[in-house]
């Protein structure tokens, strides 16, 4: 005989606000198999929990009811209190009263009414609760983490650091992302390679890295703690374990004039085969086969073999697929500025000297294409007056993306006094809507643009830039002082929003997590799983998530990092127990529950006797992939699926509630 | 398919050499176009500015009666009227309720099907290319044209869906199969003032004297136009902006239709050139000049 509770809270006044909570315990009380009912100001509050254990204890429940709040919020937390005292926790049900009541309701009476309707449906659900036991799966302690800029390569050194095995998986010929790219980083202008280098050497050199550059994920299948992945590394062309890095066949390369180096963003050449930058790591040229003679004229040009000592280079190498299991994930996949071919009144790309904020790091760079020395695209002329204009793109819900890109008040402010430091007598004017400095030591960075380091700052936009007599004339408007400007430049910096890395949305896709309509991979929860995808074991880090600047996307990789140290300081993974069950003797297989599951938890599973002869085909559920949808279950012709914790006749049973 | 004429205000006024010179050379095409019956003001200017409502149902009642007609698209060759139109057509085929007020009002029908082409996307999208280069009989070759679009062609682009809004180039691709050199530079886009020409003339002279010096800059002996109000802008008001800024100017400004009507080698009385305040007979003379050497 069922001996339920009922427990209605009234969550300060934002349930009994809107509900007569009263009237709902008065109606619980009459309900056949109800032992007791008893309304709190705060269930989920020390005493409110305390009573329920004592109600649960004293009536000796079968089952709990609370009418409250959503059970993502405290299900967990009565559940709990509910295992205390023997209960098992899927005999505690809950009635959202709160969200799905007084929050949206006005009309008290109605609200009441409808109060009473849901809690009655789960006191008749949990009188139909059977026991359930959660599943528990085996982990494969190992990492793997994709995208090897600053934040994969903090996860990375943290999980290794951690005793654990990473593997560590870049698209690029090396490592470094977009911070290497950089020349200074605010608010420190600290050199960024100085700082970058380090880390990569050592991402390259962890006896718990294994580092796969020029590579690709192919595929990912499994789940939490078992995820199968399949690694498409990329013929780089060259014999990896005899390359010394010496150089020699990128300096005999031929082709050193017509490909555009994609590292230094179209503002100089490469060869063939080459390395992205002097720091490459792993220090191991890439053979770029869509460019190279040999493979253009027959075989016929072999000049870098030639002049290769250990003769490592090997024309006929083949792509390689790696296949590796591990059972956590960190997507790091990074950033792309955003075209701003949109902006045709800005000019970019028809104007040489109009580039971007990320070209113009490099052209500031030691290592870059101008060996530091401002040189404009054009003609080579080291710049007197630089325009540089902020949110292109960003904060622009009609031409580009609605959100603020959160870096480039920074770097703009940045580029404005380097360019005062290189280019002395020189001057810098920046177009901005608002100033966001808000991080530890970033206003006063900004102020010092202006007062120390002279740069003009004009509130407001540009609306076009055009070329005369050799100069950009740059027309935008001063709102401050209400005045239309025309400033003749010599060069405009675009400080161009950032959007995810292309093809960051098709990783999410083979990795089944989520992703924003902008394509940044999206959160468990924005405030409170910040480090945690919507997919259990992938974890996420970086710009991969949205804009974000060098300290928070460090803070981003060890935050997935310690939770990937965390889950595999575990020796099983715990998974809810509310999962799909067939009845295997029942079960046709049709299969049509297969076609349906969304996360391919389902598989085949054949029967056989004692003597090993077949006797039937049966669906078979893999615990650690299922989420309980209940998709298989609506598909199933042959009503052979339920979802634990929500059965058939528990489902009928509440709407029959209703009925009465 | 059957083609309406939304003439609008200033084709029967201001611009009846726009009118001309484009009845003229749908005529030497073998194109047909007919004139919306007891057509009303688009709106253009004022009602926008006023009332929603208006501004919706003033474009919308000369759409209904296209509609009502059998029409399937409609030529507006004024680029305030295009705008209008297309804007009313943009609301009315995204708003339910408005279209249901609206209608209502009208005590008419309208499906939203009507397709509505300004000028350059009626000669580029109906006319086509290749017709156009037929006719053209005696190419400009050695004349440098630039094309001037203004706003109201291109912009809000999310409606007009025409063209680039930064750096149209659909009246210079018209130019290049005259034969002319399209000339470029740096305003095509740039507000010529508009109708603050009323109110505010010094305004009007700043903007459209920065266009029209861009474009002597650059070399162009004529400047084309597919709207009314940047013609009256660039050639009304030119003589004052060279007093004022005492710098001589002298480009004549025709629209897109004479040009191509030159090239067909229609004889320009025809065309209404003679009907602009700056002059063309320099050019005129040197067209003629070139054709001659061909």
């Amino acid at each position: 005989m069922a001996r339920i509770g009922v427990f209605v809270c009234w969550c300060g006044s934002n349930i009994a606000g809107t509900v007569d909570v009263e009237k709902v315990r008065e109606e619980a009380a009459k309900i056949p198999g109800v032992v007791s009912a008893v309304d709190y100001k705060y269930m989920c509050s020390d005493p409110g929990q305390n009573s329920l254990r004592n109600v649960i204890k004293e009536k000796n429940l079968t089952g709990v009811v609370l009418a409250a709040c959503s059970p993502h919020m405290h299900e967990n937390t009565f559940r709990k209190a509910a295992v205390k005292e023997g209960l098992n926790p899927y005999f505690v049900e809950i009635a959202n009263i709160r969200e799905q009541v007084s929050w949206v309701h006005e009309d008290k009476e109605r609200a009441t009414a409808k109060a009473v309707d849901l809690m009655k449906m789960m006191v008749e659900k949990v009188k139909r609760d059977r026991p359930i036991e959660d599943v528990r799966v085996p982990l494969n302690k190992k990492a793997l983490v994709i995208g090897g800029g600053i934040a994969g390569i903090q996860a990375a050194l943290d999980i290794a650091n951690g005793g654990v095995e990473v593997i560590l998986v870049e698209k690029e010929p090396s490592i470094g992302g977009r911070m290497i790219q950089l020349d200074e980083t605010f608010p420190t202008l600290d050199c960024s390679s100085c700082i970058m280098t380090p880390k990569m050497v050592e991402a390259n050199q962890h006896p718990n890295i294994k580092l796969y550059t020029y590579s690709e994920i192919e595929d990912v299948s499994g789940y939490i703690g078992n995820f199968k992945i399949k690694i498409r590394k990329k013929t780089k062309s060259v014999v990896e374990k005899d390359c010394t890095g010496c150089g020699e066949c990128w300096n005999a390369c031929p082709m050193h004039k017509n490909v555009k180096s994609e590292f230094n963003l179209n503002l100089s050449e490469r060869t063939a085969i080459y390395v992205p930058f002097p720091q490459a790591v792993p220090l191991i040229p890439v053979l770029d086969r869509s460019v190279c003679l040999h493979y253009k004229k027959g075989g016929k040009c072999q000049k870098c073999l030639d002049a290769c000592g250990p003769k490592c280079i090997d024309f006929s190498l083949q792509d390689e697929i790696i296949e590796e299991t591990v059972g956590a994930i960190v997507a790091s996949t990074g950033y792309d500025l955003m075209d701003t071919s949109m902006y045709g009144e800005y000019g970019y790309g028809k104007f040489k000297d109009v580039v971007s904020g990320l070209q113009f790091e490099r052209l500031l760079s030691a290592s870059g294409p101008t060996e530091g020395v401002i040189k404009r695209p054009s003609d080579g002329k080291t710049p007197q007056t630089i325009v540089f204009v902020q949110c292109v793109g960003s904060r622009d819900p009609e031409k580009g993306v609605p959100y603020c890109s959160k870096v480039c008040c920074m770097y703009t402010a940045k580029h404005a006094k380097l360019f005062a430091h290189k280019v002395h007598g020189s001057q810098s004017y920046v177009f901005y809507i608002d100033i966001r400095s808000t991080s530890k030591g970033y206003e006063e960075f900004v102020r010092g643009a202006m007062e120390q380091d002279g740069a003009v700052y004009l509130r407001g936009r540009v609306s076009k830039i055009y070329e005369d007599d050799g100069k950009l004339i740059v027309k935008g408007a001063d709102t401050l002082s209400g005045n239309q400007v025309e400033i003749a430049a010599d060069m405009v910096v675009l400080a161009t929003g950032v959007l995810p890395k292309k093809g960051s949305d098709k990783l999410a896709q083979m990795l089944g997590i989520s992703y924003d309509k902008y394509g940044f991979l999206t959160e468990s929860h924005p405030k409170l799983r910040p480090a945690e995808s919507s997919t259990a074991g992938i974890f996420l880090a970086g710009m991969a998530q949205g804009p974000r600047d060098i300290p928070e996307s460090v803070v981003s990789g060890s935050a997935a990092a310690s939770k990937i140290l965390g889950l595999f300081s575990k020796s099983e993974y715990e998974v809810e127990g509310t999962i799909a069950n067939v009845n295997e003797a029942t079960c046709v297989a049709c299969f049509y529950c297969q076609r349906v599951c969304a996360y391919s938890a389902i598989s085949r599973k054949e029967i056989k006797d004692r003597s090993g002869k077949l006797i039937k085909v049966v669906a078979n559920v893999n615990p650690g992939l299922c989420t309980g949808c209940g998709a298989c279950v609506n598909a199933c012709f042959s009503k052979s699926i339920d979802v634990k914790g929500f059965m058939d006749d528990q489902i009928y049973a509440e709407i029959k509630s209703l009925a009465v | 398919m059957k083609l309406a004429y939304y003439p609008g205000c200033s084709l029967k006024g201001t611009s009846f050499e726009y009118e001309v010179s484009l009845l003229k050379i749908l005529e030497a095409m073998n194109i047909e176009v007919k004139e919306i019956p007891d057509w009303n003001c688009c709106g253009a200017s004022a009602a926008h500015s006023i009332n929603h409502n208006l501004s919706v149902a003033l474009p919308a009642r000369n759409l209904a009666i296209a509609e009502k007609d059998g029409f399937e698209s409609v030529l507006a060759p004024c680029a305030a009227c295009s705008n209008r139109l297309k804007n009313a057509a943009y609301e009315l085929k995204n708003d339910d309720i408005l279209k249901e007020k609206i209608t209502d009002s009208l005590e008419m029908p309208y499906n939203s099907e009507m397709s509505i082409n300004n000028m350059l996307e009626f000669l580029i999208g109906v006319v086509g290319k290749d017709k156009i280069k037929s006719m053209v009989t005696k190419p400009l070759a050695g004349l440098k044209v630039a094309s001037y679009y203004g706003c109201l062609l291109v912009r809000p682009p999310k409606v007009m869906q025409f063209d680039d809004p930064e750096n149209p180039v659909t009246m210079d691709e018209l130019v290049a199969l005259t034969g002319a050199e399209p000339v470029n530079y740096s305003f095509k886009t740039e507000c010529c003032g508009a109708i603050n020409s009323l109110s505010k003339p010094d305004v009007v002279m700043a903007l459209t004297g920065n266009i029209l010096y861009d474009i002597k800059k650059h070399g162009a002996d004529l400047v084309v136009v597919a709207c009314p109000l940047c013609h009256s802008n660039l050639d009304v008001r030119q003589k004052e902006i060279e007093r004022k800024y005492d710098e001589k100017i002298g480009l004549p400004v025709l629209f897109i239709t004479e040009l191509l009507g030159l090239s067909f080698g229609i004889d320009p009385k025809n065309l209404a050139i003679d009907g602009h305040m700056v002059a063309a007979d320099r050019v005129l003379k040197k067209i003629e000049g070139l054709t001659n050497q061909q």
